[in-house]
């Protein structure tokens, strides 16, 4: 019969109308900014740099650039030092004198985070980034970027978890393989000095040693 | 006392024109009144915007405006107060004429709009002994002074010089021009068995009570079809959803409204409001009762509060059709207005007699009920089947 | 091979003459603009009309050209794949997939089970999202002033937290790699998952309640610019499209990629070709994608979400070229690569699914009114991002 679909749809559009009285699934605005959605776990907005402590001689990066030739877009600009300052393992590396990423290019895409060997280089979850200034104030520089390990564990937990381990597994890999080599040191001298006792030991007596090391006694 | 509620208007007005001398009375009366309806309707007028957007907001799953209060200060009415920045919006925009326009049509069109509509309100009974100007052909009067909207219309998309204009005018005007055949043939059928075009005796013709209920015409089958066909035509002729073609067009054409901006465009938008508000006006006279009552033990509410509830509801009606129907194409308009509803209003129009000369029984119900319903399926079949509508059912690949 | 007539060959672009041979009217040059009230993206046509009646119609596009295929050929594989997101931006998790399944073609990777689940899983969730989405278009397009948009937007934003919470943004993922995905999901999502996807049907009756049967939709889509079989194969249609004009042709069920061989599904034919076939094989295909995704969030098995051969630096895969092709919501989305060994491609090339539709749409607007022409154009699907590149 005619007209008795447009009915229909009417009746849906009604309960629709009375709905949005009573139930929140029928009226899903969230009137920002009074009212914020909590924001996802995996969120992910603009990069930021993680140090351990201090910011300058804590800073994770040691300015290795791959992440500069991973970007898609080619946001991140990296000046290298010249000096070089030691790392979490104790080895002298460099670190980056300019760091520069520019967020009105940058994608949000997480490359640099996948690519990154020394987990340095995260994820932020801040967007209200909003400014007037068209240049400067989307341009963010190390100081902006650094942010401390805490931070980071208050922001993604789990990921930070995972992030200290990992770093951890790299230290112990490291003491590890140091304390291998300072053992192997230490019996490489010790078979050296074994080596030059059996060498003193089996030369002629009367003939000089090879090397002299103390004069002649004073008495003869 | 309810009684007092009720002549409250005609009472103040009486008492205000008693100051002057006996011969000025008349004139003082009507300017009172007149200017009664020029506060009161642009008010409803701003109201129905506001209901018009957070009812919409609502049917969409969201809030409609609901921050503005009174401008320029801290009080907040949840939205209500939205009107007042729309307005001085719309009186400070540039109002920007095209320089091939023709000027004097040009700026005369939105005035031959807002007058004749705001002339029709003069016969509108509104309560009780409340009409402006109670003529005995009232209901030819609206409807004569109703149709030079057509003409403002025309006016405007002409003198526009702009090819979109002009052929959304003439769409405008063929929508227009075709449902006002069967809005007045609906209105014939009320005047056959009134035998009056005076609104006030209309309405006094359902002021009786049966039972409890009123003899409002809408509880008889022709006056059900009437009253639909009524309400259809008029949403055709306020250019609303799902016959908004000239206005929301938003394919190619702005419509007859393109040219115009600022005030102009205000005067636009409140003549068509205003328009609507009178055709539902007449519609309530004619069928729903004007400013009678329902049921008889409601009779102490006042008549004008009676009134201007049965517009609001059914302006709401209009909102929520606004809200859940797509837009009917330009020959589909036609078809409706001219193959359906000009042939149904001439088969209510014999209903309407057979129910006046028929002995007042439940056969009389019987006979008019069958015919109106067989010539509703029939000429509804012969609309959708014409073209082949109907549902499908689709099969899978294998 | 018969020859088709294409509709173009009954229409002669000038106006009507009357008996004595003079032209009558004008005929009026109208250009929809890349301005649009009812968009799609930033798209112009221009129209030419004897009345109302459309008679010669020029899409005109490239507004929204931004050198995909060059950057591509520029920055290494990995890098690619965010900007593949942005192609159709409606279906980011297709083009990912397309673009990750061409190059495991190209350098010989294995995906492990789960992550074929995943990855079946994300593209019917898309393919649940885009289709809503272009429902509520549709019907605003013809003038519902937008409520029936409100109402999918309503179901789809669920379905983009579930992106958001597994990949980190709604809708650019960036979420398969080569040889898998990027992130696992938990089994915190796959309830959350199962939940929108079993409340989804009810969505579905409620719209279909509301829109379906609408006299009005019926009037305006039905028997509106039919699609015959033979244009469409001629014309390299695909997607839902072509299965509105009743060729039965899916590549779900033609290439069996990924493993949707195990999966038991229908595809829905239409008859005619008509924006109302094309709308209903959309709101079907719907259900066949909540059916598909019942079995695999049921089925999922557990295990490595990543090939161990894929190296994510320096990848280089051996040289060669490769065409691989997914069924996107849209139509045939598919990515040929040419590889000379280094990190770069050599030549880089997406095959559009929107794009090739579009090339029909004067054949189909000729002979209609001015108001279908939208609603056509809103039937066909188009997405400028992939149009355009």
């Amino acid at each position: 019969m005619l007209g008795e679909q447009i009915i229909k749809g009417m009746a849906v559009t009604a309960k629709n109308f009375f709905g949005s009285y009573v139930s929140k699934d029928r009226l899903t605005t969230v009137q920002y900014p009074e009212e914020r959605l909590p924001q996802k776990y995996h969120t992910r907005q603009f990069p930021m740099l993680v140090f351990d402590g201090d910011p300058e001689k804590g800073l994770r990066c040691v300015a290795c650039t791959i992440c500069e030739k991973e970007c898609p877009p080619k946001c991140i600009y990296i000046v290298k030092s010249k000096d070089k300052k030691p790392d979490y393992k104790g080895q002298p590396q460099l670190y980056p004198a300019v760091f520069d990423i520019d967020i009105s290019v940058c994608m949000s895409c997480q490359i640099c985070v996948e690519v990154c060997p020394f987990e340095s280089i995260k994820m932020n979850t801040e967007f209200e980034l909003s400014t007037d200034d068209r240049f400067e104030g989307l341009l963010f520089h190390k100081e902006q970027l650094a942010k401390s390990n805490e931070f980071y564990h208050q922001l993604h937990p789990d990921d930070a978890k995972d992030s200290d381990a990992v770093l951890a597994a790299e230290k112990a890999k490291a003491e590890a393989k140091a304390k291998a080599a300072a053992e192997a040191k230490i019996k490489a001298e010790a078979e050296a000095k074994a080596k030059a006792a059996a060498v003193a030991a089996a030369a002629p007596v009367g003939a000089p040693p090879a090397n002299p090391p103390t004069p002649p006694p004073a008495a003869k | 006392m309810a009684d007092k509620l009720d002549q409250i208007f005609v009472n103040v007005l009486h008492w205000l024109v008693s100051f002057l001398p006996e011969a000025l009375r008349p004139l003082a009366s009507a300017l009172v009144c007149i200017a009664f309806i020029l506060m009161v309707f642009p008010l409803i007028f701003s109201l129905t915007t506001i209901f018009e957007r957070k009812g919409l907001g609502r049917i969409q799953n969201r809030y409609g405006p609901n921050r503005v209060g009174i401008p320029f200060t801290k009080i907040r009415l949840a939205g209500f107060g939205q009107f007042l920045p729309d307005g001085i919006k719309m009186l400070t925009k540039e109002d920007v004429v095209p320089r091939a326009a023709d000027k004097v049509v040009h700026f005369l069109a939105p005035i031959v709009m807002l007058i004749p509509v705001l002339l029709t309100y003069s016969v509108l009974p509104f309560g009780k002994n409340m009409t402006l100007a109670d003529y005995d052909a009232g209901l030819l009067f609206f409807l004569a002074v109703g149709g030079a909207v057509e003409v403002s219309v025309f006016m405007a998309g002409w003198s526009s010089r702009n090819k979109y204009s002009l052929l959304g005018a003439m769409r405008a005007i063929a929508q227009m021009v075709s449902y006002e055949i069967p809005l007045i043939l609906s209105a014939v059928t009320v005047v056959m068995i009134v035998g009056s075009l005076n609104l006030s005796q209309i309405v006094a013709h359902q002021n009786q009570y049966t039972c409890g209920i009123a003899h409002w015409f809408v509880f008889t089958p022709w006056g059900l079809v009437g009253f639909l066909l009524f309400f259809i035509a008029s949403l055709a002729e306020s250019n609303r959803t799902p016959f908004d073609l000239p206005e929301a067009e938003s394919e190619i054409i702005a419509g007859y409204f393109t040219e115009y901006s600022g005030f102009k465009f205000a005067l636009f938008f409140l003549g068509e409001y205003l328009g609507m508000f009178a055709i539902i006006g007449l519609g309530i006279t004619l069928f729903l009762g004007g400013w009678t009552s329902p049921v008889s033990f409601l009779t102490w509410i006042p008549s004008w509060i009676w009134f201007l509830t049965k517009m609001m509801a059914i302006v709401f009606v209009f909102i929520w059709i606004r809200g859940t129907l797509p837009r009917l194409r330009m020959d589909q308009l036609m078809n409706l207005a001219w193959k359906f509803m000009l042939p149904l209003a001439l088969i209510n129009i014999l209903v309407a007699g057979i129910w006046h000369y028929m002995a007042a029984d439940w056969q009389r119900w019987l006979v008019c009920s069958a015919i109106i319903f067989g010539a509703y399926v029939i000429l509804g079949r012969g609309l959708m089947a014409n073209q082949k509508l109907g549902l499908r059912v689709y099969k899978f690949a294998e | 091979m018969s020859t088709t007539t294409f509709p173009s060959d009954k229409f002669e672009v000038r106006p009507k003459l009357d008996a004595q041979g003079v032209e009558l009217g004008q005929l009026l040059e109208v250009s929809m603009g890349p301005h649009h009230p009812s968009t799609h993206g930033v798209f112009r046509m221009d129209v030419t009309l004897d009345g109302e009646t459309v008679v010669k119609l020029k899409p005109v596009f490239g507004y929204l050209h931004r050198n995909h295929e060059k950057i591509g050929e520029n920055i290494s594989y990995l890098a690619t794949m965010p900007y593949t997101d942005r192609l159709d931006y409606f279906c980011s998790m297709t083009n990912n997939w397309a673009y990750a399944l061409t190059i495991e073609k190209l350098a010989g990777l294995q995906v492990p089970e789960r992550a074929e689940y995943i990855r079946v899983i994300m593209a019917e969730l898309t393919r649940l999202q885009n289709h809503t989405s272009l429902i509520g278009f549709f019907v605003q397009d013809m003038g519902a002033l937008g409520t029936p948009m409100m109402y999918a937007f309503r179901e789809r934003e669920k379905i983009l937290d579930l992106f958001e919470s597994v990949s980190g943004a709604r809708m650019m993922c960036n979420y398969m790699r080569f040889g898998g995905v990027r992130v696992d999901v938990d089994d915190e999502w796959l309830a959350q998952a199962k939940k929108v996807v079993g409340d989804y049907g009810k969505f579905l009756d409620e719209f279909g309640a509301f829109l379906s049967g609408n006299e009005i939709l019926l009037a305006r889509t039905q028997g509106v610019a039919p699609l015959s079989k033979e244009l469409a194969i001629n014309a390299s249609i695909t997607g839902p499209m072509l299965r509105a004009a009743g060729v039965n042709y899916d590549l779900r069920k033609v290439d069996k990629y990924g493993i949707y061989s195990r999966f038991d599904f229908k595809v829905p034919l239409g008859e005619t070709g008509d924006l109302y076939d094309r709308y209903m094989i959309r709101v079907l295909e719907m259900r066949e994608s909540i059916k598909i995704l019942n079995q695999a969030l049921a089925g999922i098995s557990a295990g490595p979400i990543m090939d161990p051969k894929a190296k994510l630096r320096g990848f280089r895969p051996k040289a060669g070229e490769v065409y691989g092709r997914i069924e996107s919501p849209k139509g045939e989305l598919g990515f040929y690569v040419i590889s000379d060994g280094g990190p770069n491609p050599y030549r880089y090339r997406i095959r559009p699914p929107s794009y090739i539709n579009l090339t029909i749409l004067e054949d189909m607007c000729l002979g209609n009114k001015v108001a279908d022409v939208i609603v056509i154009l809103g039937s066909v699907d188009i997405v400028l991002g992939e149009v355009d590149r």
